[in-house]
């Protein structure tokens, strides 16, 4: 599904990734780790359009297309999502309107006919109950006045009503108690099929008890340096990164 | 004709000057001596004064000499055969309103231009008042006017002939909305001097909505006064729509003068013109009394837009509020002037200034200056403006969720204006205002066809891809 080859890519002239590598199939989950400042957002970033970000080198494909040349609305109708660490707030923007016009777009994209209102309320009343949304979040504006936990929340709902085929999560678990996480996790995990993947940004084990992933990486200085399964995560909260540090030193 | 400047507008002051000596006989036959006085006590005044220009204060920021350099007719006393232009004969069972129209600072409605409602408030117009009216009309013709060093109002005060007369007697709550339109539609650059006299009772209450239009992209320039007194614990709600093409000088000064516990909203939607000046003066002249002055404006191309507010709170216990919001694309520029004065013994105040704006490119320009006179020292008041550009990260997360760039910015642009759309109390006017705008804010609007509130075709539905407010 996603192909990224020999990424480099720089902010305001400081290279940011040095070449990262990974591939990402349908079906799978997989946790990126690291120390703080190792490109982890910047990659989420790169990947859904930020245009902040200049790429000097390397490709990104996503289910056969070079994802670089897309727009950012197109690689979203084209089924990938970013879960921002720090969702923004639009006043005046209702939720209703916002998801609304993101899911219209979409279905237009693919071809499909829009829902109409009765249609699209019960749709998301239905994707709401997922992640334990209350009803009063219509009518707000978008993430304004969320607590920290509501943000999250949002951003699987969000996720739920837009059926992502790649979603890539930054820092999800950031800011949730164990009652949010626990939601937030089992959001991801319902929604979970062999035909989409996810991309798990965080700096804790704690999440990925929730998100079982096949595959976990350790990014360090702008690329993966390792690769594991489910025990690298616990091994990592164990000893820290810096036997990594050495290992690469070595 | 010259080709220098200074002298086409010294041209204009100069016919102006004339025309008023040859239109006196016709004012001499018609008025008491009361009227044709004042007449000639403004004409000396605008004699002396003349045009403002940027060596004013208050006109510094706004050089109107351009403006004065066309060749204006003016339409004093000629015999008026006006008609509704067709394109406006539209349908209004949507918007609910008396509809009244002025076309070319002439009145059309009625032949003897009075409406009198059952519960004894009058319709009229400005002519027809004078004679029918003359107690009411003589009591607060001039009355709230505190400027006549102004040169425009001066020119107003000399050469008025039409405008609409309202009155709404003490403790009647008018239940119909009046509308009043004011079209430009001639083939001739048009110079009109409209006076409207808007008087409310003691609690006395009244939705009014006050439209500018025209057709034709012929120069224009309109010099409106318009004079507001809202005895004890009335209530006025005056909506003005002003969209007029780019060729189209509209200039526009308000007073208002409240009494205790009086309430007095204005909002005021520019969506297009040439040059747009709105001075707003309101003067808080009894305790308990409440002034809204709000509004929005949407400017493109070259066009200007200019708010002056003035609101004196002389006595305590006064609360104001001063909103204007904006976006300016391409070259446009906005003015925003706000100023509260608050005298010695209006302690317990409560007023408030704010000015946002959205400058969509670096080559509009915005000029805001929220300014506070305080001498009480009991008074909570708060000024603020803002300039800035469409948020860049909210712009981002809008497109990562597949909304197009274009749609992303209208989202946006509509939040920012909603703040000034959603206080709009008449549900219909706020519909369609926030129509008109969201086909502003996509460029599908550059001069209404049509009156404000009926776009292109009333039977209709507006189409907007991103409209589902109503879900």
């Amino acid at each position: 599904m996603l192909q990224i080859k020999d990424l480099h890519v720089s902010v305001q002239g400081k290279e940011i990734l040095t070449g990262l590598n990974l591939e990402v199939n349908a079906g799978e989950v997989h946790a990126i780790m690291g120390p703080n400042g190792t490109g982890k957002s910047t990659l989420a970033s790169v990947i859904a359009g930020n245009e902040n970000y200049e790429v000097t080198k390397g490709e990104i494909i996503y289910n056969s297309k070079n994802l670089l040349e897309l727009s950012i609305e197109d690689r979203a109708r084209e089924g990938v999502f970013l879960g921002f660490q720090y969702p923004v707030e639009i006043p005046g923007v209702s939720m209703t309107n916002f998801m609304r016009t993101a899911l219209d777009e979409i279905r237009e994209y693919r071809g499909e006919k829009p829902l109409s209102a009765a249609q699209f309320l019960k749709y998301m009343k239905q994707k709401k109950a997922l992640v334990e949304m209350q009803d009063k979040l219509n009518n707000r504006s978008v993430n304004e006045g969320f607590s920290g936990g509501e943000k999250k929340k949002n951003e699987i709902f969000q996720m739920a009503m837009l059926e992502p085929k790649l979603a890539i999560l930054d820092e999800t678990d950031s800011g949730l108690d164990i009652d949010a996480l626990r939601i937030v996790a089992n959001g991801v995990t319902k929604l979970k099929s062999p035909e989409n993947a996810t991309i798990v940004i965080t700096h804790y084990q704690r999440l990925l008890d929730y998100i079982v992933p096949d595959f976990v990486h350790v990014m360090y200085e702008g690329r993966i340096v390792k690769t594991g399964d489910k025990s690298l995560a616990l091994e990592l909260e164990e000893k820290g990164y810096d036997w990594i540090k050495d290992e690469l030193k070595a | 004709m010259t080709d220098n400047p200074k002298e086409i507008a010294l041209e204009l002051k100069d016919k102006l000057l004339q025309r008023f000596e040859s239109v006196l006989p016709h004012f001499e036959s018609d008025e008491s001596d009361f009227f044709v006085n004042k007449r000639k006590k403004a004409i000396e005044a605008f004699k002396e004064v003349g045009f403002p220009s940027t060596k004013n204060e208050s006109w510094r920021k706004t050089d109107l000499k351009p403006f004065l350099l066309k060749d204006y007719s003016f339409s004093f006393t000629e015999n008026n055969n006006n008609q509704i232009p067709s394109a406006y004969k539209c349908n209004i069972n949507q918007f609910d309103t008396d509809l009244f129209t002025m076309v070319n600072g002439k009145w059309v409605n009625g032949s003897d231009g009075v409406t009198t409602y059952d519960n004894g408030t009058v319709v009229a117009s400005l002519s027809t008042a004078k004679i029918a009216f003359p107690e009411i009309f003589e009591k607060h013709f001039g009355q709230c006017v505190v400027n006549e060093r102004n040169g425009l109002i001066a020119l107003n005060s000399a050469f008025y002939e039409e405008g609409y007369f309202i009155y709404v007697p003490d403790n009647v709550s008018h239940n119909t909305n009046l509308q009043m339109v004011n079209i430009i539609e001639t083939n001739q650059n048009i110079l009109t001097n409209t006076r409207n006299i808007v008087v409310l009772g003691k609690n006395a209450r009244l939705k009014l909505v006050h439209c500018d239009d025209s057709v034709d992209n012929q120069y224009s320039f309109i010099n409106n006064v318009t004079e507001i007194c809202l005895d004890n614990g009335a209530n006025l709600d005056f909506y003005k729509l002003q969209n007029k093409d780019d060729e189209a000088v509209v200039l526009t000064n308000t007073f208002v003068r409240q009494d205790s516990d009086s309430n007095f909203t204005s909002n005021t939607v520019v969506l297009n013109g040439g040059l747009i000046r709105n001075d707003t003066y309101v003067n808080l002249n009894g305790g308990g009394a409440n002034a809204d002055v709000i509004g929005l404006y949407l400017m493109d191309n070259k066009q200007i837009v200019d708010n002056h507010v003035f609101i004196a709170h002389n006595v305590s216990n006064c609360t104001s509020n001063q909103l204007f919001k904006g976006i300016v694309d391409n070259e446009a520029r906005a003015i925003f002037n706000g100023h509260t004065l608050v005298k010695q013994d209006a302690q317990q105040t409560l007023a408030l200034q704010n000015n946002n704006n959205i400058q969509l490119t670096n080559i509009s320009k915005i000029d805001t200056h929220p300014f506070l006179e305080i001498y009480a020292d009991d008074v909570k008041c708060s000024h603020g403006a803002t300039v800035g550009q469409l948020d860049m990260e909210a712009m981002f997360y809008l497109m990562q969720r597949g909304i197009c760039e274009r749609n992303a910015k209208m989202l946006l642009m509509v939040a920012f204006v909603g703040q000034i759309i959603n206080k709009i109390k008449l549900p219909n006017l706020q519909k369609s205002v926030d129509e008109l705008v969201r086909k502003r804010l996509k460029g599908e609007l550059s001069s209404c066809e049509q009156c404000s509130i009926q776009c292109a075709e009333p039977d209709k539905p507006l189409h907007f891809d991103i409209d589902m407010s109503k879900v």
